[in-house]
């Protein structure tokens, strides 16, 4: 025993635990949300089963499962939960009942020892619906106005196709509310600006505001037709009806204009779970959000996020670069530059709140605030560029992945070896050519490795975000139809920010949990394949470097 | 450049052709060439010098947003004029509107007239209805925002009168009309029954109605409540006065206030005391409170309410300016309590006059200064001599602190701009312990908005700075001996191919977004710890004792066995142990629980007097330290791999055990490393923002229980700025505090890049 102590081992062991511990942390919290993440899909069987309460009374319960865990009595006699008494440790089961609009609790813990045995029926119905969340019910009979088109079994066969038609004429309802209307609404918007810049400039010309009334009055014609057809889809998808019996006996009457899916889990073949589980993703991907975003998609954000790191992209790759080059290609070598190249260096520790900040009171407030002032005076006091949005958003995070770029590219650039540049010189080359033709294409990879860095970095960045242009739901994506297309003043959507957002600002947390776990593992993808790529390109760099120096 | 061969030039005649282009070709050529390369040389120039120079701008800008804040308030002579008012009268009251527009001058023979500030133009004159041979013995004012003043006759009645404004925007442009309210009728109301000269009077009005005090030329103290009521027959309001005879004092009465809840009278006296009355029932009303303010043979020459009337700023003979209010003491009684003495004035201070909205004041004395100070902050703003040595009767300033008056003895109306906007900060009030209205001891908050008008902002950021300072020192005692253990054991012991995994792995750990690990931490990690305290300690026990027991079993298992597992790879041996015993300290939790907790771990913290917030410093120091660990570790783990590989080996050839070596060896050498590690690390826990944004309740306290939360500067930063009005102190406020992170962090990082850069050089040397 002692010499097992004087040799050191336990101390080395004792060091490998650490190790081993920071490991598994990482794949165990990498683990947890892809299962979490991906689970979320995937259609869980609806339990059906009665809780007999202690003080007599009996409910039945349908729902899914979401958690189990095991804890002593005086816990759950903490939360006001009924338990069988001669005992010390209970399993309690939170389970979704939704049902939202019917019983105002979507979710509930229940003893264990208090149900009865979990039954699994075969026409247990869960709707997905565009409010109140999910129904957990019996279907009864499916109506077309008041007249019943199906029963029993054949309700199942007429609903599904009338879901689906309803989901198409959705659609419809909504590209012209977003886009047909939403267009209008732009040009009624820059008709007013017009009008008031008009007015501002004194301008008395009647004719002018002519030309604006009759411009308008076509835009209102236009306007009226799309309400009109509106209308018309508004009342095709009012058609049909369902009939539903709850858990607590009653018969439900649902609009399946509400109902975005529905689907009889229990039954389900692996197949059919499957096609669920990628039409489930594929909303998720490509959908909006609904329901204060704890359902539907998170396209604007993957979109707003793209958007915000590509104009960053645009902005810091030629910035980055020419500070690199300069720092280490033209300027002179001594303590001056030195300590410049450390104070760029630890920018990138600087914390990014404080880039925010810089970016709120600087671009947002100093430099909007001014453009607003020469360019968009008609529009005050309504901000245009006065306001956090994407273009600011873009330029703190430029600045924030600055020193990324820059660290990055300085360190290809002092790869190259010096017969690489003395040879280019020797060969009569100006410092240009040498630059241009030799050192920056083979600095290229390590100008990409910063370029990909700093890209991983800014889209995993919320903090200076919430300062400079992310909001919670953006009613518009910064590209879109109209003139100009590309609207730098827009606030947008972000990944990170959603997290945040659906997460700790979310009236319902626990229904919302699922899609910020999915949420979350999109963004850790996206973020990991980045930085892979990144660490690839930099080993395939160092080998070739190594093979030039030798 | 050397000559290194003969230039071979084409000699004329001979039938060597040259290939080159023409002279006078080349010749552009190289100035086509010369100027690309100046061009890019400007350009590159140009690029980079101004890349720099816009990230050094960030401190410049964060620097001068807070600047403003330490500067002293300044004021400028606009005009000076005597208000336009019948010659002999003398003036007891001037004010001004919010958009100093209209100004307005009341005289104690009862004339009034409203006039331009800034020219002294009349607008509006008139006299109000005060019987002939009585005269105005006596004026007193309310809460500046109510611009309620009150006239005290000779023959025991009282007159009030508001001046009030209204606002209309014909054509655009704004218009300040002015009118003369008398909200207690036009008459004057009896105050003394027994018709004696009021000597002081003070108005109020609170919800309950109208009160006044009054003090009568034979010494006695009388307290009016006035309530309207509406008769619902006729529809006529009659006004009921109820008037009290208050125990008075021995000595002359120099002063009056009433506070807006009709609650408290004081009574400020020519011995230099300070009287508290609670009349909030009058009948029953007696003094309760008595204070000598003022050193023996000076009177209480000015005294006043600040905004919200709990403040009382006392100003005496002696030209001293001190703060008092009423603080409950441990029986739930109200003293008066001296809180601070502000710069005192070279001669008896004649007038103090509040702000409209803040907990400001001027004060002005007989000598012609007047004065600028801050409550909170304790700060004198400025002083400056506006009369030339003549006393000052009035000092008062425009609603939005943009304007002053200043009257002297000789009736002349002194005009000034003001500009006093950030008198909230200094030095004491951002960090060290300030005693705030309404508490009963100095204390450190934060609590930058409120609902009400009166509310006192309180600018400490040391619940803010303790809070960083509280959640980086949790993340770093979880964060530092994984992340340095696991750098040596990676460095030194681990076999390439499993090191060639383990640091990508951790590189890209990161890179991960702290947004996740924050709402793993709030959503997850916090809930489970709640559930499952004991785990967390019995995981902190259990844990090390399982690596020596696995290491013990080891070392005692058979040759053949160990051999199948070459060293370096303990790690790996070691996970699915950490596994196991990490399981089962979760199993274990709710046995534990009920053995040594009564069942419920939280529930007896509670009973142990330990607040438990379920978002805690235990799981921001987690959670963060989750966060720090990649940084340290692949810093530190450099610095021990970069140890000269021949120390090592000399040392083991010297037959030290590897361990001795790793202790002796190469820790000392890369120490410089390895603290440089821990500084970064730090800087980026102090920085981070979203996990303590959402692992912990943001609540802004001061203490380092670690099962209660914390509010960091960064936190603050993104929990308050987007709502902070633009150029206001709050938003500068948050602004230094953003320059504090910017400071911080910069120094921990460059003080680590110093070190590292000696490290590097010692190995080249070694």
């Amino acid at each position: 025993m002692r010499d097992w102590f004087k040799s050191g081992a336990p101390w080395i062991w004792l060091n490998a635990g650490a190790a081993a511990i920071s490991l598994i942390m990482v794949f165990g919290l990498i683990a947890l949300i892809a299962v979490r993440g991906l689970s979320h899909f995937w259609p869980s069987p609806i339990l059906e089963t009665t809780v007999h309460h202690t003080d007599g009374t009996e409910e039945r319960v349908l729902g899914e499962l979401r958690n189990t865990e095991v804890v002593p009595v005086a816990v759950v006699a903490a939360m006001g939960i009924d338990f069988p008494e001669d005992q010390e440790l209970v399993t309690r089961y939170l389970i979704q009942l939704g049902n939202r609009d019917l019983t105002g609790r979507d979710f509930a813990w229940f003893v264990g020892d208090l149900m009865d045995e979990w039954q699994f029926p075969d026409d247990a119905l869960v709707l997905e619906r565009t409010e109140w969340g999910n129904f957990y019910g019996y279907l009864l009979r499916v109506k077309e106005g008041d007249q019943v088109v199906g029963e029993g079994e054949a309700a199942w066969e007429e609903l599904f196709p009338r879901v689906a038609r309803a989901g198409d004429l959705r659609r419809q309802i909504h590209r012209i509310e977003r886009f047909d209307i939403g267009a209008i609404n732009t040009q009624m918007e820059r008709i007013r600006l017009d009008e008031r810049s008009l007015r501002a400039r004194g301008e008395t010309d009647p004719a002018a505001f002519e030309r604006l009334r009759e411009r308008r009055a076509e835009l209102d014609q236009q306007y009226a037709v799309l309400e009109a057809e509106r209308a018309e889809l508004y009342e095709r998808i009012a058609r049909d009806f369902l009939v539903a019996e709850s858990m607590d006996g009653r018969e439900v009457t649902i609009p399946i204009a509400n109902v975005v899916r529905a689907a009889r889990p229990n039954t389900m073949s692996f197949f059919e779970k499957l096609g669920h589980y990628f039409d489930k993703f594929g909303e998720f991907v490509g959908g909006f959000p609904r329901e204060a975003n704890t359902e539907g998609g998170i396209f604007p954000a993957i979109f707003g996020t793209v958007m915000m790191v590509l104009l960053m992209s645009v902005v810091v790759t030629p910035l980055g670069v020419l500070a690199a080059i300069y720092l280490r290609e033209y300027a002179k070598q001594g303590p001056f530059v030195q300590t410049i190249r450390i104070s760029v260096n630890n920018l990138a520790g600087v914390p990014s709140i404080v880039f925010g900040v810089f970016g709120l009171g600087f671009f947002v407030y100093w430099v909007g605030g001014s453009i607003d002032d020469l360019f968009y005076p008609e529009r005050l006091p309504a901000p245009t560029f006065g306001t956090p949005g994407l273009m600011w958003a873009s330029l703190t995070l430029a600045l924030l992945t600055l020193p990324v770029v820059i660290v990055a590219t300085e360190e290809g650039l002092t790869r190259i070896p010096r017969s690489v540049r003395e040879g280019s010189l020797a060969l009569g080359a100006t410092k240009a050519e040498t630059l241009w033709r030799v050192i920056v294409p083979m600095a290229a990879p390590a100008m990409m490795t910063g370029l990909i860095l700093a890209v991983a970095r800014a889209a995993g960045e919320v903090a200076p975000l919430m300062l400079v242009g992310v909001v919670k739901l953006a009613p518009n994506l910064p590209v879109d139809g109209n003139f100009p297309f590309l609207h730098l003043e827009r606030k947008f959507m972000h990944l990170g920010f959603h997290i945040y957002d659906v997460g700790f600002q979310s009236p319902n947390v626990e229904a919302a949990r699922p899609l910020v776990y999915a949420t979350a593992l999109m963004l850790v993808f996206i973020i990991i394949v980045l930085n892979l790529t990144a660490i690839a390109i930099r080993n395939r760099l160092r080998e070739k470097a190594k093979a030039v120096a030798e | 450049m050397n000559e290194i061969g003969t230039e071979v030039t084409p000699q004329a005649g001979s039938n060597i052709k040259s290939l080159l282009p023409k002279a006078k070709q080349r010749e552009r050529l190289r100035r086509w060439r010369g100027f690309k390369d100046g061009t890019s040389r400007n350009v590159v120039w140009a690029g980079g010098v101004s890349v720099i120079v816009a990230l050094g701008l960030i401190f410049v800008y964060l620097f001068s947003e807070i600047v403003p804040m330490f500067l002293p308030a300044s004021i400028e002579r606009a005009s000076e004029y005597r208000p336009p008012l019948p010659e002999d009268a003398r003036i007891v009251h001037v004010s001004m509107e919010r958009y100093r527009e209209v100004a307005f001058a009341l005289a104690k023979d009862g004339s009034y007239v409203f006039f331009r500030p800034a020219t002294g133009l009349p607008i509006l004159e008139g006299r109000l209805a005060i019987p002939d041979g009585v005269e105005v013995t006596a004026f007193g004012h309310g809460e500046p925002r109510t611009r309620l003043s009150v006239l005290g006759l000779s023959d025991g009645r009282a007159l009030a009168v508001r001046d009030a404004y209204s606002l209309t925007y014909p054509d655009g442009v704004r218009l300040v009309t002015p009118k003369i309210e008398f909200p207690l009728g036009e008459e004057p109301l009896p105050v003394d029954p027994e018709g004696r000269r009021l000597i002081e009077v003070a108005i109020q009005e609170g919800v309950r109605g109208f009160a006044m005090a009054a003090a009568t030329d034979d010494g006695r103290l009388l307290l009016s409540q006035f309530t309207a009521r509406r008769d619902f027959m006729t529809g006529r309001t009659t006004l009921d006065v109820d008037t009290v005879e208050l125990p008075s004092l021995d000595a002359g009465i120099t002063r009056l206030l009433l506070s807006i809840d009709l609650r408290d009278l004081l009574v400020g006296d020519a011995e230099g005391r300070l009287t508290y009355y609670d009349v909030s029932a009058p009948a029953r009303a007696r003094p309760v409170d008595s204070r000598q303010v003022l050193p023996d043979g000076f009177e209480v020459s000015a005294l006043s309410y600040l905004l919200g009337t709990v403040s009382i700023i006392v100003g005496g003979s002696d030209g001293s300016v001190t703060q008092w209010f009423l603080v409950r003491d441990d029986q739930n009684v109200r003293h008066l309590t001296r809180i601070r003495d502000f710069d005192p004035h070279p001669a008896a201070v004649t007038s103090i006059n509040p702000e409209y909205s803040r907990k400001g004041f001027i004060t002005a004395d007989a000598k012609g200064n007047v004065a600028l100070k801050f409550a909170t902050s304790s700060r004198s703003l400025m002083m400056q001599n506006v009369v030339n040595e003549r006393p000052i009767s009035h000092a008062i300033l425009a609603p939005r602190n943009d304007g002053l008056f200043a009257l002297d003895a000789d009736d002349l109306l002194h005009y000034y701009e003001v500009d006093n906007p950030h008198p909230q900060v200094s030095f004491r009030a951002l960090w060290q312990k300030v005693w705030y209205e309404g508490r009963s001891q100095p204390e450190y908050v934060w609590q930058s908005s409120s609902a009400t008008d009166e509310f006192e902002p309180k600018f400490s950021l040391v619940p803010m700075t303790l809070g960083t300072i509280k959640a980086a020192f949790y993340a770093m005692l979880f964060a530092m001996p994984l992340a340095i253990m696991g750098a040596i054991y990676s460095a030194y012991f681990m076999t390439p191919r499993m090191r060639g995994m383990t640091k990508p792995t951790i590189e890209i750990m990161e890179a991960l977004p702290t947004v996740i690990l924050g709402f793993l931490a709030g959503l997850w990690f916090a809930p489970f710890v709640e559930r499952h305290l004991p785990a967390v300690f019995s995981v902190l026990i259990l844990m090390p004792l399982t690596m020596l027991v696995v290491s013990f079993i080891w070392a005692k298992l058979p040759r053949g066995v160990r051999k199948a597992i070459p060293d370096g790879w303990e790690a790996a041996v070691l996970v699915p142990f950490i596994i196991l015993t990490g399981w089962f300290c979760v199993e274990m939790s709710p046995h534990l629980e009920i053995w040594f907790f009564n069942g419920d771990m939280r529930q007896w913290l509670t009973d142990q007097g330990i607040t438990y917030d379920q978002r805690n410093a235990l799981v921001v120091g987690v959670a963060m330290g989750f966060a720090v660990i990649p940084t340290i570790f692949s810093i530190a783990e450099d610095a021990i791999f970069n140890v000269p590989r021949h120390l090592t080996q000399g040392s083991l050839a010297l037959g030290a055990t590897t361990w001795q070596t790793v202790t002796r060896v190469v820790l000392l050498t890369a120490s410089p490393g390895i603290f440089s590690a821990v500084m970064i690390g730090l800087g980026r826990a102090v920085g981070e923002t979203m996990i303590v944004l959402m692992a912990t309740g943001n609540s802004p306290i001061v203490n380092f229980n670690i099962f209660e939360g914390m509010r960091t500067l960064s936190a603050n930063i993104a929990v308050e700025l987007p709502e902070a009005e633009f150029g206001g102190t709050h938003y500068r406020i948050l602004f230094l505090s953003a320059l504090v992170l910017f400071v911080l962090t910069f120094f921990l990082n460059t003080a680590a890049e110093i070190v590292r850069q000696r490290l590097r050089k010692k190995y080249a040397s070694l």
